[in-house]
Parts: structure tokens; sequence; C-alpha cells
């Protein structure tokens, strides 16, 4: 079977070749046999590309050490999940899986589509076939993972036990699936512009794809935060890290695209915009790729100096390139179909919206790739850090922030003064009115009572439009409130879906605004010793040290200090954070020791405990008060769940039905 | 006036403003990241550069791991080949840090040649694998020399 998946991955490679020449001779001689063989080639591909991966996973669950990969990263007595895991835990396999999932997704892609959008298929197959070619060459010639060992290893080396978490199995999957997903959309957008068939059916084709690769990252990108934040025991979730700024660039681009489509399907305006949206989209997944392969550019991350940096930089300059000289060819089929009317309306909000976005992605790009640019332009590597990002990112997120209230309520074209009066009065003044009360309990740093404020103003203008979406059914259809809701979300998914992830991105905002009033404090208490402090929001909290503990369990051994935290003199569940040694069979100890953090939830704020290290019969630890941490992963649900119902497809009835119980803010006066 | 050319103005404003910040930041924030070779050069060239804020990526030498028993104080050499410095770090330990691992020290180079960091970041392990030098994929050497750096481990951790 191991034989067959690397015999798999070359036959692969000739399938992919074949691919892209008779898709792209048929597109261009407009030869429907040549195209069909050339679809035909990509399903044989994908499906070559499968049983290398079923070849990979035999070796790994069988664990057959005579391959490289499989001795790097599993033993023989890795659980079961991981060694299935290890696929994506090292470079070669992580590459196959890359393949893998592009396979299935341009299989998918071209199969939809098979009876749809003849007139760019072959390009879209062509360039989808070409996009799967590069990878799979990239793993035959340059990451094997069917490498062999001379000789056979009595035992792999197993995995770091950091990356032996649920998430960590879950969380690069993930993040793959929405980063490769872009390229379905790039080779939509690249069969668009060569067959000059750039009216509004490849946006519809590439809608879906575009949301499935948002909700994918999105996911993707809450776990990585979840991991940090329980894992790496520095009390936060999130550091501007290249790596995690990586799976953030083309989130921020996506999003941008996702907005300014509407108003390409509505007012045939964005349409250059639209297409370089989807290249860049395209673009920064696989720089995000490149950057976390390459070495180029510092993280806590380990990365190798691997020879498949120089195949990710060709491949993307290339693509860069050829990406251009389409556009500009194609520049005159791209005009506009309209032009803004004015400042206040639908369009300008959304026009300030993807400017927002791709300013952020800019800056975040800039400050990624900032050490490479000041050693090429002045000789110094020189670092941003933290305070870089958040100098930048603070204002222009509160200002996207505001046009997630906006956005979605004002009229099109052109609002007139009752229209926005009509629509914000009500959330005006429930945003101001947080935020007086905010201010007046003492809430006196600016960003975040901005940010609250605003957080109140934008709940305001989704609550009301659930509202008059629920009343207006109720009067018409005569529903029970809690069946006039589920009919109007399930009748009005996209618009209904997206005010579910705008509601996400409100908890979101706020629980990071809690951020600003986090408190930490080091302390080394002795057995029965306690401390006293006061939490952010001016409630006393005691915490006793109940002693240390100090054992050994299955392959570690493990010291642990427990905290009896008593909060205004009630007693709460005990804190407990562990110091483990992993050892081998002999007692002898692998890999570093690793800490295990303590936290209390609670909907206020998380309480989280570090065993820092130990003197005797004296703890070092450090407490940190972390407000609102809760609703960072209650604010992602809502996000991901808002996305699948904006994907879930709708029968065409069903939509019509839909629409006509709507009352849509833009619509009712939009000729105003 | 044309309502496309108020938005780019707002458009301008917006770019400009987050510009400014970057340029304000970068200015403000920005630190030097060298090897210590590096740092060892631009010292004897400029001695002011001491006492300034620098990170520098180094390994850890081997065997030069010196821990406060508490698990808050931490001294140990850096080296890239060339140069090596003594560096001195308060603040809690990292897991990943250990002998021999790749690390990212920011702080100051005082007067005495020793490094003193506030912060101390080492790469974690086993991600993706670095490729030795001189490494010649499937030979017995190769596993080996790379087993070395990452001990073996009979990882039978229950799932947390």
């Amino acid at each position: 079977m191991i034989l067959v998946g690397e015999l798999s991955l070359w036959i692969a490679l000739l399938m992919c070749a074949w691919s892209v020449t008779l898709s792209f001779a048929g597109g261009r001689l407009r030869r429907e046999d040549l195209v069909a063989s050339g679809e035909r080639g990509l399903y044989a591909g994908a499906g070559f590309v499968a049983l290398a991966s079923v070849g990979l996973w035999t070796a790994l669950l069988s664990s057959d050490f005579s391959l490289r990969y499989v001795a790097s990263f599993t033993s023989a007595n890795l659980p079961i999940v991981y060694k299935i895991s290890a696929f994506w835990g090292g470079q070669a396999g992580s590459m196959l899986f890359w393949c893998l999932i592009l396979a299935l997704y341009a299989a998918l892609a071209t199969w939809v589509n098979r009876g749809k959008n003849r007139e760019l298929m072959p390009w879209v197959t062509g360039t989808s076939a070409l996009v799967l070619l590069f990878f799979v060459a990239t793993t035959a010639i340059s990451s094997n993972p069917f490498e062999r060992l001379e000789w056979v290893p009595a035992d792999g080396r197993g995995l770091n036990p950091q990356l032996q978490n649920p998430a960590m199995a879950i969380h690069p999957p993930m993040l793959y699936l929405g980063y490769v997903a872009t390229a379905i959309p790039f080779a939509f957008a690249v069969g668009a512009l060569v067959s000059r068939r750039l009216d509004a059916a490849w946006l519809g084709a590439v809608r879906r794809w575009a949301l499935v690769s948002w909700v994918f990252l999105t996911v993707g990108i809450v776990l990585g935060m979840w991991w940090a934040y329980v894992e790496l025991g520095w009390g936060g979730y999130w550091m501007w890290d290249p790596v995690e700024n990586a799976s953030l660039l083309p989130w921020l681009t996506g999003t941008a695209f996702l907005h300014s489509i509407m108003i390409q399907e509505k007012r045939g305006m964005l349409r250059k915009w639209n297409v370089v949206l989807v290249i860049g989209t395209f673009l920064l997944s696989i720089l995000g790729t490149f950057i976390t392969r390459s070495g180029v550019i510092q993280s806590v991350h380990s990365f190798a100096q691997s020879p498949v940096g120089a195949w990710f930089a060709w491949f993307l300059a290339g693509t860069l390139a050829a990406s251009v000289w389409l556009v500009s060819i194609r520049l005159k089929d791209l005009e506009p179909k309209a032009e803004l009317e004015a400042m206040i309306s639908r369009e300008a909000a959304f026009l300030y919206n993807n400017l927002v976005l791709v300013g952020i992605a800019f800056s975040v790009l800039w400050g990624t790739l900032f050490p490479i640019l000041s050693e090429a332009v002045r000789g110094a590597k020189i670092t941003v850090g933290e305070s870089f990002f958040n100098s930048v990112n603070v204002p222009l997120g509160l200002l996207l922030l505001a046009l997630t209230g906006i956005g979605p309520l004002i009229a099109w074209r052109r609002a007139s003064f009752a229209n926005v009066r009509r629509q914000f009065a009500a959330p005006a003044a429930l945003g101001l009115i947080v935020g007086a009360v905010l201010f007046t309990l003492g809430v006196r740093q600016l960003s975040p009572l901005v940010a609250w404020t605003l957080c109140a103003f934008v709940a305001g203008t989704i609550l009301q439009e659930f509202h008059k979406g629920v009343g207006a059914r109720r009067r018409m259809y005569d529903e029970a409130a809690p069946v006039a809701l589920a009919r109007l979300v399930a009748r009005n998914r996209r618009r209904y879906g997206g005010y579910i992830v705008h509601a996400g991105i409100v908890i979101l905002f706020a629980a990071f605004a809690g951020m600003a009033f986090r408190a930490e404090h080091d302390v080394t208490l002795a057995d029965g010793e306690s401390f006293t402090t006061l939490d952010p929001y001016g409630r006393s909290w005691t915490f006793t040290n109940d002693g240390l503990s100090q054992y050994k369990v299955l392959n570690r051994e493990v010291v642990a200090v427990s905290l009896r935290p008593e909060m205004e003199g009630r007693a709460l569940p005990l804190l407990i954070s562990e110091k483990r040694q992993h050892v081998d069979s002999r007692g002898n100890p692998t890999f570093q020791p690793s800490t295990e953090v303590g936290i209390l939830y609670t909907a206020r704020q998380d309480v989280y405990l570090v065993l820092a290290g130990v003197i005797g019969n004296r703890a070092e630890v450090r407490i940190n008060f972390n407000p609102l941490v809760m609703w960072v992963w209650a604010g992602g649900l809502l996000m991901a769940v808002g996305g699948l119902i904006v994907m879930w497809p709708q029968s065409e009835r069903r939509r019509q039905s839909g629409y006509a119980a709507e009352l849509a803010p833009g619509v009712e006066v939009g000729a105003a | 006036m044309h309502p496309r050319n108020k938005f780019i103005i707002g458009g301008a404003l917006v770019l400009g403003t987050a510009g400014f910040l970057m340029a304000g930041s970068i200015r403000d924030t920005g630190v030097y990241f060298l090897t210590p070779a590096e740092l060892q050069a631009k010292v004897a060239a400029d001695p002011t550069l001491r006492e300034t804020g620098v990170k520098v990526g180094a390994r850890v030498v081997a065997g030069s791991v010196v821990r406060d028993s508490g698990g808050r104080q931490v001294t140990f050499q850096m080296t890239d080949g060339t140069a090596t410095y003594t560096v001195d770090y308060r603040g809690i330990i990292p897991d990943t840090f250990s002998d021999s691992v790749d690390v990212v020290v920011e702080g100051r180079l005082g007067a005495d040649g020793t490094f003193r960091a506030t912060t101390l970041l080492a790469k974690c392990a086993s991600r993706y694998e670095a490729a030795p030098e001189g490494y010649k994929p499937g030979t017995r050497e190769a596993y080996e020399r790379a087993a070395a750096e990452t001990p073996a481990t009979p990882a039978t951790d229950t799932p947390r």
C-alpha cells in the first residue's frame, strides 16, 4: 500500500500535467472533447492524490518506521488519534495534505459546474490543475513523505507533548481547508479574465467557495487562539506572531471580498477591485504557507530552512506576474457599470469597509515582513512588536466596528436624512447610554470605552433588524414569535446569517476590549500562605496555597500546586497548575518539561494560574485576571454558525417566498 | 464635489492616519534584530548601542543553562558560532526553553557584557523539521543526528 501510495503521487503528477495541457488547449481551440479529457485528467489526478494519502495513512497507522516521516513524528505507542493527525504534523505530510484538499476541492468545483459556466470551465479546471501540479511536484520532488530510511529504527521519535492536544489535531486541517479553498475563486477569476466572461456569473460561482474558505479560516484561527491560551501558558491568545498573521491575512482580504461582491451584484461597481481581491487572497494564502515553511521570518514556531521555500517563492512570483499581466490586458472589460452617487450611502459604507479591511491587512503584512524589508533597504533587520500592530489596528478595528453597524442598514445609492434617522436613532441612543453608564462606572480608558459604546450601537442595529423582521412576519402570517424568527432566518439566510456573523464580531470586539483591564500578579506562596488582591471589577480575591504535591502518573512526573480561591469570602473551585516532565519507560526525561495552566472560567473573567517554579515548599506562581476571555470563544463560534447559515444551500422557490416578507432597509427608502 | 472625489479624500485621510501611526510606532518600538556576531560588530562600531533595546536570535550553548530554583530566573550563554554572550533573564521561562534550542531574546547589553533579557522566546521543537547542514536524506547518520537534537519519547500521553 505504501509503494502504491508513492507511485500514485508520481502518477498524479502526470495526470495534472495532462489536465492542464488538455484543458487549456480545449479552452483555446473551443474543443469540447479536449476539455472533457482535461476534466477526466483532473478527476484521475485527484483520485491518485487520494490514493497516495491513503498510502501515507496506512504507513502511519501501521507504524512503518522504514519511512523517515513516520519515524520522525510518531512512535509505536502514540494514541491512534495522533497517529492520524501526524499526517499534517510535519512538513512533508502537510504538503501532501494540501495536495489532498486541493485535489478534492478542484474535482468538486469541476463536477458541480459540469453543466454550467461552460465558457469558463476549461480555464478553471486548467488553472486549478496547474496549482495542484505545482503542489504535487513540490511534494514529490522536494518534500516527499514516502522517503525511506536506510535501516528501520526500533521505534519512532514521537510527537511533541504540546502538540498532543485535541485542538492541535483539528486546528491545522481547519486552516488548510480555509487556505486551500482560496485557490478555487482564484481559478474562477483566471477563467473569467481569460474567457472575458466578466459578468456577474463567475461571482455567483465563487461566492460559496469564498464562504467555505472564510468559515474554515475563522474556525481555524479561533482554535489556534484557544490552543495558545490553554497550552502555551503566557496568559493571552494572540501575540501577532508571523504564523498567526499569516492566517489572518487571507481572512481579512476574504472578508473584504465577501462584502464588495455585494456591491458588484447589486450595482455593477468594484469590478476590478473584486478580481484583485480574489487574486490577492490566493496569493496571501500562498505567502502564508511560504512564511511558515521557508524560515525567512523569525517566529516562535520553528521552521525548516527547507528547499520547499524556494519552490514557493518562485510560484508566488510567477503567479503574481501572470495575474498582473492578465488583469492589465482585461482592464477595459472591467469598467464599472455605475458610479458612486453619494457619500451617505451603502456603497460608500462598503467601500470604507473594504478600505479598512485591506488597510489592516496591509499593516499586518508590513509589520510581518518589516524585518526583511528593513534588511533589504537599510541593511539591518528591524523587528516591530505587539505595540506596532495594536497602535495601528485598534483605531482601524474600531472604525470597522462602526461600519459593521452602519453598512447593512443605510440605503443604497443615496440615503436621506429620514432614512438615517429611522435606522440609527435607537441604536445610537443605546450606544451612548451604554457608553455613559460605563463612564460613570469608572471605565476611563479611551479604546475600551469607545469599543463598548460601538458594540452596543452595532448590537442595537442587529436587534432592531431582527425585531422588524419578526414583527413583519407576525403581522403578515400571524406566526408566533419563535416560529417567525426561525422562518425569518431560514428564508433569508444570506441576510440574517450575515447579521449573526456581525453579532459574533460584536461579541469578539467586546471581549478584546476587556483585555485592556487584565491584571497580572507574580507571587511566591509557602504552604498555607495566602495572597489577597482586587480583580478588575474591584472585588476582593484571596488565594490560599493548599500545598504542593508531587507524583508519577502514566508517562510523566508531575509537580502540582493547588490554590484555594475565595471571592468576597465565597469559596470557589480549586485552581491547579502542573509542571510535567515526560519520561520514557526507563524513567529518562523526554522533551522539555511542560506546564499545565489552571483556569477558572467565568462569564466575567478567567482566573488563570501558572506554576512558574518551586523553591522548597514555596510555589512561585503567576495569577492573571483575564476579563471576558470566554466571550472570545463564544463570538468565534457564533461567527462560524452565521457563516454556515449564509452558506447553506437554499432552493430558488424558497428564496422567492422569503423575499416577500423581507423588509429591505435599502429598498424602502432607496428612491428618496 | 463629485462623491467619488469625496470618497478618495476620506480614504486618503484614513490611510494617511494609518500610515502615520505605522511610521510612528516603527520609530518608537522598532528594534534591531541581530545575531551575536552582528551585535558584537555593532557595539564595537558604536558603543552607545549598549543599553539600547535589541533583539538577538541565537542558539543556547549546551550545558550553560543555570536555572534559579524558583523558575523565574535563568542565566545561559547564547552563540551563533562566532560571538557568545551571557544572558540573564528574569520572568517566566517558557516550556520550550532548554539546552541547544534556538531562542530570541529581547533586552539590553549591559556595560559588563552581560545581556539582560526582558523577554525570552524559545522555538517550539518538532513542528516542521529543520534539515541540518550537510544533511543527506535517508542516512542513518542524519536520522540519529536529528534524534539527538529532539530526544525520542514513548509519548503515550493521554489526550488532554
